[in-house]
């Protein structure tokens, strides 16, 4: 059962201490509370600045290149024999995923802080890119952690890092995934906390990361609202979003949550199947816990040891997921679901071959989803997925999964 | 009294320092765990500090990173855990028994339940690595009304206002970790530990204890000088990782290493 949010509602949320209902919050040790507390006091005072925002607009125009297009898709459209399929092209952006427009703000969060030293923890290294990316034309120190994994199936992107002139550090312990680059990240910070801005790329960890990487990627939602009222005069009655930690997906819904008519869906990486345990499908199939300094749906065992998950894709490889999800779904207003390995494969085949479109890994999820959805709407209604990510950093796990050699 | 506060009591009536050993549980495997906690008791220690292990230890460095997943390969839980300091208290009523750890572990367990069988298995503190004052006013009351100390840290980056506020919150002793950085790392400086302690002591009447960086006997002196006592943990953690297939071995290299730490901080009475 779903309440209606309000916009009083949502400017209360997180509260002072970063909490979204039961989750977020700020579980760190206590090295680091002291630059978190500085961050939280600074973005609040620097998100009302019109110097920091006319600063940040400006960036996301002339250097990402917003706002990204609204396209219909119409061959996708006839194919689904449904809804009308719209997508948000994020994949546009400089650097190819909706990454930029977090790093891009978080980057000018540092400048303004004074710190020369830049880190970032990163799955499929589209994150870690486009932080590389900013670091570069600040001309910062960047330092970049990867799970051992992640550098051989993201071998590119690593090496599109070390071009960009950061440092990319392989992981070594624990699952060799995501989160042992997180790990090892926050090792750094609390080490280095004196001159060291670390760039988280999603929605969790402690607060107010949740809170600032949301505003930054609302760009998203902001201009699918006004595209879909100008160009199909009206909104969409759907949003579909791919969700590992879940920036790209809270970018495209935090508009839209007071638009009771829009019903949001948050689409998981399912893995070989729910069934099989081996997904990465924390809102699916996990329950509540605490890590990275955030409470939040977790993948884990009976004893609170986090799980080790599986994905095709790196950059849903996660165990956890942001805050504000969790709260989205537990009261109803977004719908999280899962689409397995295989079913993401035939999305990606799909877009590309229909729209000649090739969308990430982690996209073609969403896309997957949506497919189906479309299928189930009238022909009358409109669906957008967020095209999050490009897919040409994943060509060699698709040539290896289709038995390929390059 | 709590038994954390009547053995730091007594230590300092005698003018002496606590020496607080800390090492994973389950490491190098559970059926070793009781005895090494007896070992350390043997070596000088007057506080145990218990590590709880956690898939995710990100305030670790490697060497207890590693105990980590040793201890995990063995399937340690937090359970299990609680039934090695019941098995520990069978014939050791007086060592005080302080749990360290995350709180996913005792989450997933539930406050309540954890909180009862960590009075019932004869634990005395609680320091949860990644659980500020701030996120505790669940979970200390349950603590509180157990007698269990709440443990909370304190570091080089902590401000006036939160020493103060974080004391208030805790009771036996607070945690001084002695520099930025994760544990293992090299990085203590004795002078600005010195200065730091000597502020946290004007702004609190707990005892302070420190740890991190303190690998040897003389920096255990220099530190146990200005503090009410020391902890020693990856050094430990080292050692029960290079001596872990020949038990005898471990324990005589345990004692060869906290021995010459308790001499050195009972030098300082005299």
């Amino acid at each position: 059962m779903s309440i209606k949010l309000t916009d009083d509602m949502l400017s209360m949320l997180p509260d002072t201490r970063g909490h979204f209902g039961a989750y977020g919050g700020r579980f760190v040790s206590e090295t680091l509370m002291d630059s978190l507390m500085t961050l939280e006091r600074e973005y609040l005072r620097l998100k009302k600045d019109p110097e920091f925002q006319a600063q940040f607009d400006k960036d996301l125009a002339d250097y990402v290149g917003r706002p990204s297009p609204l396209y219909f898709a119409e061959r996708l459209t006839k194919k689904a024999g449904g809804a009308q399929i719209w997508l948000k092209r994020e994949d546009l952006n400089h650097t190819g995923a909706h990454k930029v427009n977090n790093t891009i703000g978080q980057a000018l969060l540092a400048s303004f802080l004074g710190k020369t030293r830049i880190i970032a923890e990163t799955g499929a290294g589209q994150h870690g890119v486009a932080t590389a990316t900013v670091c570069a034309r600040l001309g910062l120190e960047c330092h970049i952690f990867m799970g051992a994994e992640d550098v051989q199936r993201q071998s590119l992107n690593v090496y599109r890092m070390k071009l960009l002139g950061a440092e990319v550090h392989s992981v070594t312990g624990g699952t060799r995934t995501l989160k042992d680059a997180m790990n090892d990240a926050m090792r750094d910070w609390v080490t280095n906390v004196d001159d060291t801005f670390y760039i988280i790329g999603t929605v969790a960890g402690p607060h107010p990361y949740p809170l600032l990487v949301r505003d930054f990627q609302s760009v998203i939602g902001r201009e699918t609202r006004e595209q879909s009222l100008r160009q199909a005069g009206k909104l969409p009655d759907a949003l579909v979003a791919c969700v590992g930690g879940g920036s790209n997906a809270i970018g495209m819904f935090y508009p839209f949550l007071t638009d009771e008519s829009v019903e949001l869906y948050g689409v998981e990486a399912g893995g070989l199947g729910i069934d099989t345990g081996k997904h990465a499908a924390p809102l699916s199939a996990g329950r509540p816990g605490v890590l990275h300094g955030n409470r939040t749906y977790l993948m884990e065992d009976e004893n609170g040891q986090i799980s080790g998950t599986h994905s095709v894709s790196a950059g849903l490889d996660y165990p956890g997921v942001g805050p504000e999800h969790s709260w989205l779904k537990d009261i109803g207003r977004a719908h999280y679901v899962s689409v397995t390995d295989d079913e993401a494969m035939a999305g990606f085949h799909l877009l590309t071959r229909t729209e000649g479109i090739m969308p990430a890994l982690e996209t073609a999820h969403a896309v997957s989803y949506a497919m189906k959805l479309a299928a189930e709407m009238d022909k009358d209604k409109m669906i957008v997925i967020n095209i999050s990510g490009r897919g040409d950093k994943d060509i060699n796990t698709v040539a290896q999964l289709d038995g390929i050699k390059l | 009294m709590s038994r954390i506060t009547g053995v730091l009591q007594a230590l300092k009536d005698q003018g002496r320092k606590a020496l607080i050993p800390f090492i994973t549980a389950g490491d190098p495997a559970p059926d070793q765990t009781v005895a090494l906690m007896h070992t350390l008791v043997d070596a000088g220690a007057d506080i145990i500090e218990l590590g709880v292990p956690f898939s995710d230890p990100m305030a670790d460095g490697p060497v207890i990173q590693l105990a980590c997943e040793r201890a995990l390969v063995h399937g340690t839980s937090l359970r299990q855990v609680l039934g090695m300091v019941r098995t520990f208290r069978e014939t050791d009523d007086r060592t005080p028994v302080v749990l360290m750890g995350y709180l996913n572990p005792m989450e997933a367990m539930g406050y309540g339940a954890f909180a009862d069988l960590a009075k019932a298995s004869g634990v005395d503190g609680i320091l949860t690595v990644d659980l500020p004052p701030e996120e505790a006013d669940e979970v200390a009351p349950l603590f509180t009304a157990r007698e269990l100390d709440a443990i909370f840290l304190l570091s080089p980056t902590t401000t006036d206002d939160r020493i103060r506020a974080i004391s208030e919150h805790s009771s036996g002793y607070v945690y001084y970790v002695s520099f930025k950085g994760v544990t293992g790392a090299q990085g203590i400086n004795v002078a600005e530990v010195a200065e730091k302690v000597q502020h946290i002591h004007e702004l609190t009447a707990l005892p302070v204890a420190v740890g991190f960086g303190i690998r040897d006997a003389k920096t255990a002196a220099d530190v146990g000088k200005v503090s009410d006592g020391v902890i020693v943990g990856s050094v430990l953690v080292d050692t029960i990782a290079n001596n872990q297939d020949n038990p005898e071995q471990l324990k005589k290299a345990l004692t060869d290493l906290l021995h010459p730490m308790r001499e050195a901080l009972d030098g300082l009475a005299s």
